[in-house]
């Protein structure tokens, strides 16, 4: 665990290090407050609430976290310094949770720095401060599961434009495996498989959430989710690490 | 006489290609090996081997009786590793990732400052300790990662190419700091330069096309060639033998 908290610890120090942490944060707080004021029709709709800011939030992670994670592994092996950082009394298993954990504490950080939007709503009326918990906990499960997936894309490639767009591509399957376009070809297809499809959806899932609901079965998804990729990443880690 | 490493029929194959082939050897505390061959003889593979960063395709490697592989951290945790060109993170400042590497090793509080002031003071980095390693020349970089290798006073040291980059001055301080350590120590050291083998090496192993060619003191690999230069030495070893089939065709 000391390793995890210390691997940790200097990732997320390089991210403010590199102008990466301000770009990230500025675009990311830019773009949701747009789309929720603007394309959400925040002030429109004339209620108390955060849905059309938590309605936009994957599909802006979608887009910012392969950016965060595409450095993560494969600059490592660009660099050469994978052969100093594993060599050093280390499991593999310890440095990909510690890298994936420095870039989880970074996005809450950005998802903290949302808070203006808490402010606002409650300003301008009573909305359920509790829905809003709930929704900030789904995105940051969110924020999780496409952190693990854009980590393990990583470490396949010395490329970063690879592991990003890798990274896009993967997340984006996850996030619309419960929209029609997919759920509707599948199921003219193969019926079972489009109700398994779906329920591999990160978007249907985090729905939940934002309504207030925090299912024991949708934390269970996400944590196996986020295991599942972390263990990919481990596996790959072992296997191209030398090439 | 203590084999604090133990390399036996280690081999390295990428696809049909052998890189190391069935290298064998062991390495006694108080002995610096040099460890010569041309670019691509197996030199910087079978260091990786040893540090257990690459997995052999057969054979074994033990850092102080514990096997690279079986049990790695206890193996890397009495290795001090100086990959090929000395990697290191470009927007750390020195001292930060000397830090780093001194918590990930163990240390902390007051035991961490020290062995990162130590590390400081044998490589002679004090002037730029706050400067970010990207803003350094080559041979202060190669000096950070000498410093990593050593913060830790490891019974084995692996230095791939430790004097590459340095100039003369430089190279004369790497060579005695090696030198000071070499007595309680097992020390490998890759290099190009010849001369350095006279200078620190008690023994020397030639590499090439992945075999090892050549095994003993300088002076006995010197009375190899006529010359006694280890430069003949070197190029009779390791020079793809000229064709002696020069029929036409």
């Amino acid at each position: 665990m000391r390793n995890v908290v210390i691997v940790a610890r200097r990732e997320l120090a390089a991210y403010f290090a590199t102008p990466v942490a301000v770009v990230f944060i500025v675009i990311f707080l830019a773009l949701q407050g747009a789309l929720t004021f603007n394309l959400g029709n925040f002030f429109d709709r004339n209620q108390a609430d955060l849905a059309p800011f938590f309605n936009f939030l994957p599909w802006v992670f979608l887009l910012l976290i392969p950016a965060l994670t595409m450095r993560l592994w494969a600059e490592e092996r660009r660099l050469g310094t994978i052969e100093l950082l594993l060599t050093l009394p280390i499991t593999q298993g310890q440095a990909v949770v510690g890298k994936f954990l420095a870039a989880w504490v970074f996005c809450a950080i950005a998802l903290a720095l949302t808070f203006p939007f808490i402010i606002t709503v409650n300003i301008l009326g009573r909305p359920d401060n509790g829905v809003i918990a709930t929704g900030y906990a789904g995105g940051l499960l969110v924020a999780g599961a496409f952190l693990s997936i854009g980590s393990a894309l990583s470490a396949a490639t010395k490329n970063q434009v690879i592991a990003f767009v890798l990274g896009v591509a993967v997340c984006f399957l996850f996030a619309v495996a419960s929209y029609p376009l997919v759920t509707d070809f599948l199921a003219k297809s193969s019926p079972g498989l489009a109700e398994i499809v779906r329920r591999l959806s990160v978007a249907e899932r985090f729905q939940g959430f934002t309504r207030g609901v925090v299912a024991l079965r949708d934390l269970i998804f996400f944590a196996s989710f986020i295991g599942f990729w972390l263990f990919l990443n481990t596996v790959i880690v072992e296997h191209r690490k030398a090439d | 006489m203590t084999a604090l490493i133990e390399i036996d029929g280690l081999t390295k194959r990428f696809g049909g290609f052998t890189a190391v082939d069935n290298v064998s050897f062991t390495v006694a505390r108080g002995e610096v090996l040099g460890f010569l061959g041309p670019n691509g003889a197996g030199k910087s593979t079978t260091m990786r081997m040893l540090a257990g960063f690459m997995t052999p395709t057969a054979g074994t490697a033990r850092i102080c009786g514990h096997d690279v592989q079986r049990d790695s951290l206890a193996a890397r945790r009495a290795l001090g590793f100086l990959p090929e060109g000395a990697p290191t993170y470009p927007d750390m400042t020195v001292e930060g990732f000397l830090h780093f590497v001194a918590a990930v090793r163990g240390y902390r509080g007051g035991e961490a400052a020290d062995r990162v002031a130590h590390a400081i003071r044998l490589t002679t980095l004090a002037g730029v300790r706050l400067q970010p390693v990207e803003t350094l020349s080559k041979g202060f970089k190669r000096r950070v990662g000498l410093a990593q290798s050593m913060l830790h006073d490891p019974p084995v040291l692996v230095l791939d190419e430790p004097t590459d980059g340095l100039d003369p001055n430089q190279k004369h301080e790497v060579r005695r700091l090696i030198e000071r350590m070499a007595p309680d120590k097992a020390i490998v050291i890759s290099t190009h330069i010849l001369e350095e083998v006279d200078a620190v090496c008690s023994r020397a192993i030639i590499i090439a096309r992945g075999r090892i060619v050549a095994d003993g003191t300088p002076a006995e690999l010197e009375r190899l060639h006529p010359s006694g230069k280890l430069d003949d030495v070197f190029r009779d070893l390791t020079m793809p033998a000229i064709p002696t089939d020069t029929r036409a065709a």
